[in-house]
């Protein structure tokens, strides 16, 4: 048993499965310790927030500041003056008459004092719809508020009602992000305000669940069977294998959603979701276990076991069992694996758990897709989840890839 | 069919010291068919037999022949489609398990092959321990156990303080073969039904094995039927051979008989078959 477990660890695949599931394992073990929040507050007011590190702006600008004179990559002019808005510019000159020749798009300086040579904000110039005329003006007060160098006034009203001006920012002014209140999302938030990464990790969690008791349970169900079946032969053998095969020919993933709608919304929590999917499952584990009994149960050791008198729970648990035990544990993590795979189809289509119990990764999927993450480029609210569920499938089948080549000798190196 | 079988069998003669021989197991009419419709074999055709109390009974064939069939009927692991077995002149009865249970008390192997004879997982104690928990003796007290199963290890020349705690995989094939030997003798079964069990074995501990039998016959009155395909074994160690062919007894009779003058073709080209060497097999300077 212990030589058996070593040579586990010594298999490659099986130990690199096993370091990417410890890894997400203990990540949804030990994260929770430190972000104690929960997973499904809405913290952000608006959807998918970006990733990064949002800062008090209030606190930014009341907060001692320190003058800091780095010469900027990018003047406010420069970044006023996109390349987009300096052929718009170009456009509008032209069509005042200004020579082609005289234009250099390259010169911010000097496209700014053209612009501001030709255009008024006060004539209504002609061949302009309503629209693009009121972008030019936006434009002209950016370009005037990008040629200020005074900074930002702060002002306050006094007791008469009157502001008065209490504080000026300029471009040098910097805070020490220590002392400002702040918040990073690492992977942004999503579409009801929820920081992504928190949500993750209580997804993960939950899907693991998911997936563990659906693997729990359906090993348990085609062990049992597939036992039976396999060790009593005749007529036991041939009902449950009708039954087998009854579920085999029925596609489970469309028993999987009749069970899920018929059950109702409120009902649909972890728990029920995983025994759902266990209870759907078992028929190719039944099947398998069948098979290696029945090529079993004729083996001298079991045949002397008999003839010593032993019951058949007793021979089927202690003479046939142990000989497939690590077949089964391989089962089972491949029905670990497609019960994940089951409980994210299932979220889906919007059969999962109830919505505002949990999440898992099959949810989060379902809302970043109805909140058409995927359409307005907000990465983060779906990729992730995608590469989790790829890595935690990933890593049960290696981990099941190197005990196959350890227990089956034809696979060995 | 079953008739000519008979008709060869010939009369046990010489043996005086002996009290009339009392058969212990019979077979009329004995029959295995496998499978249904056109793909039918039958394995075991027919078979009528008494195998006398305290006696060596060989059964010889080939591969294929149907002796282990009629080894696991006799034991009761497998159905019979045909026919009736006699165990001590009446009908045997394993309808059901408790009668089962009764049965296998007076009637054990040993398996062909000692490496899968073994559950892998339980240490070698827990064979032994199991045949005392047969015979009754779960709650005898500690010491008498371990010195039941002390005497039952060096009756096959094993240690017992060694094997306690091995497990089988630990022990060679020839010592897992005896260790079986160990398990019957602590049984101590009426009949001993050894199916080829030597045939996995060298050629040294073949004698070593086939001696203990001949040990365990003298010493607790075993019937043992010993089913190989090697006549020359069965000449160096039974009463009675019975030679099978397609599931039918070609020939019977007692070693003598069959093998120095036998009637039937098969047993002739049986005896062809053995290689040379085995002519020169002596009986006194293989044992041991």
């Amino acid at each position: 048993m212990k030589n058996t477990i070593k040579q586990v660890f010594h298999s490659g695949k099986f130990l690199f499965g096993f370091v990417i599931f410890m890894f997400i394992l203990l990540t949804v073990l030990i994260y929770p310790l430190f972000v104690t929040a929960d997973p499904l507050q809405m913290i952000g007011q608006g959807n998918f927030f970006k990733p990064g590190t949002y800062v008090s702006v209030e606190e930014s600008t009341l907060e001692k500041s320190y003058t800091l004179q780095i010469p900027k990559q990018f003047s406010k002019l420069e970044m006023v003056l996109d390349v987009e808005t300096r052929a718009k510019i170009q456009d509008f000159l032209l069509k005042q008459g200004v020579a082609e020749a005289d234009i250099d798009v390259t010169d911010a300086e000097g496209l700014v004092a053209l612009w501001k040579a030709n255009y008024d904000p006060n004539t209504k110039y002609k061949g302009y719809t309503t629209a693009k005329r009121k972008a030019l003006k936006r434009l002209d007060s950016q370009i005037t508020a990008a040629m200020k160098d005074s900074g930002v006034i702060v002002a306050e009203k006094d007791e008469e009602g009157n502001l008065q001006q209490s504080k000026v920012i300029k471009d040098t002014d910097y805070v020490n992000i220590k002392d400002v209140s702040k918040k990073t999302f690492l992977l942004g938030t999503d579409n009801f305000g929820r920081d992504v990464l928190t949500e993750l990790v209580a997804a993960t969690k939950s899907s693991l669940k998911i997936g563990l008791l659906a693997g729990l349970i359906a090993t348990a169900i085609g062990l049992l069977l597939g036992l039976l079946a396999g060790y009593m032969g005749g007529l036991a053998d041939n009902i449950i294998i009708f039954i087998t095969n009854l579920f085999t020919v029925i596609p489970s993933f469309v028993i999987l959603i009749l069970i899920s709608y018929s059950v109702g919304d409120k009902a649909r929590g972890i728990a029920m979701v995983g025994i759902i999917i266990g209870l759907t499952s078992w028929p190719w584990t039944t099947r398998s276990v069948r098979s290696q009994v029945i090529s079993l149960r004729n083996r001298d050791h079991v045949n002397l076991s008999k003839l010593s008198g032993h019951s058949m729970f007793r021979i089927i648990f202690t003479d046939i069992l142990p000989y497939i035990a690590s077949y089964v544990v391989m089962a089972m993590i491949l029905q670990i694996s497609s019960g994940i795979l089951a409980e994210a189809q299932l979220s889906m289509i919007g059969l999962g758990p109830a919505t505002t119990k949990t999440a898992t990764l099959g949810l989060m999927m379902q809302w970043a897709m109805q909140y058409s993450a995927h359409l307005n480029g907000s990465w983060w609210a779906y990729f992730p989840v995608v590469i989790l569920i790829a890595l935690i499938s990933f890593s049960l089948n290696l981990m099941n890839t190197g005990m196959d080549q350890v227990f089956n000798p034809q696979l060995r190196d | 069919m079953e008739a000519t079988a008979n008709q060869n069998q010939k009369q046990t003669s010489t043996d005086t010291n002996k009290p009339a021989p009392k058969p212990c197991l019979s077979g009329r009419g004995l029959t295995k068919v496998f499978g249904v419709g056109k793909v039918q074999t039958v394995a075991v055709d027919h078979v009528d037999f008494d195998f006398n109390e305290g006696e060596i009974i060989s059964i010889v064939g080939e591969s294929g022949s149907g002796k282990t069939t009629l080894s696991k009927m006799l034991l009761g692991l497998i159905s019979t489609t045909e026919g009736t077995i006699e165990y001590q002149g009446k009908p045997r009865d394993i309808s059901t398990n408790a009668k089962k249970k009764e049965y296998w008390k007076n009637i054990q192997p040993i398996f062909q092959d000692p490496f899968s004879s073994y559950n892998i997982f339980y240490k070698i104690d827990a064979v032994l321990d199991d045949c005392l928990n047969m015979r009754g003796f779960k709650n005898l007290p500690e010491e008498q156990k371990i010195q039941m199963k002390t005497e039952a290890c060096s009756f096959v020349n094993l240690k017992y303080a060694e094997l306690t705690n091995k497990y089988p995989f630990e022990l060679s094939g020839g010592q897992m073969q005896r260790l079986m030997i160990a398990r019957i003798f602590l049984l101590k079964p009426k009949i001993l039904m050894a199916d080829e069990p030597t045939s996995m074995i060298d050629a040294c501990s073949r004698a070593t094995i086939l001696d203990m039998l001949l040990k365990l016959r003298d010493e607790i009155n075993m019937t043992i039927i010993f089913i190989t395909h090697d006549i020359g074994l069965a000449y160096y160690i039974s009463d009675k051979v019975y030679i099978m062919e397609h599931g039918k007894f070609v020939e019977s009779g007692t070693a003598e008989d069959v093998i120095i003058n036998p009637q039937a073709d098969y047993t002739k080209r049986l005896i062809s078959d053995v290689p040379k060497i085995y002519e020169k097999w002596d009986l006194d300077t293989v044992v041991n």
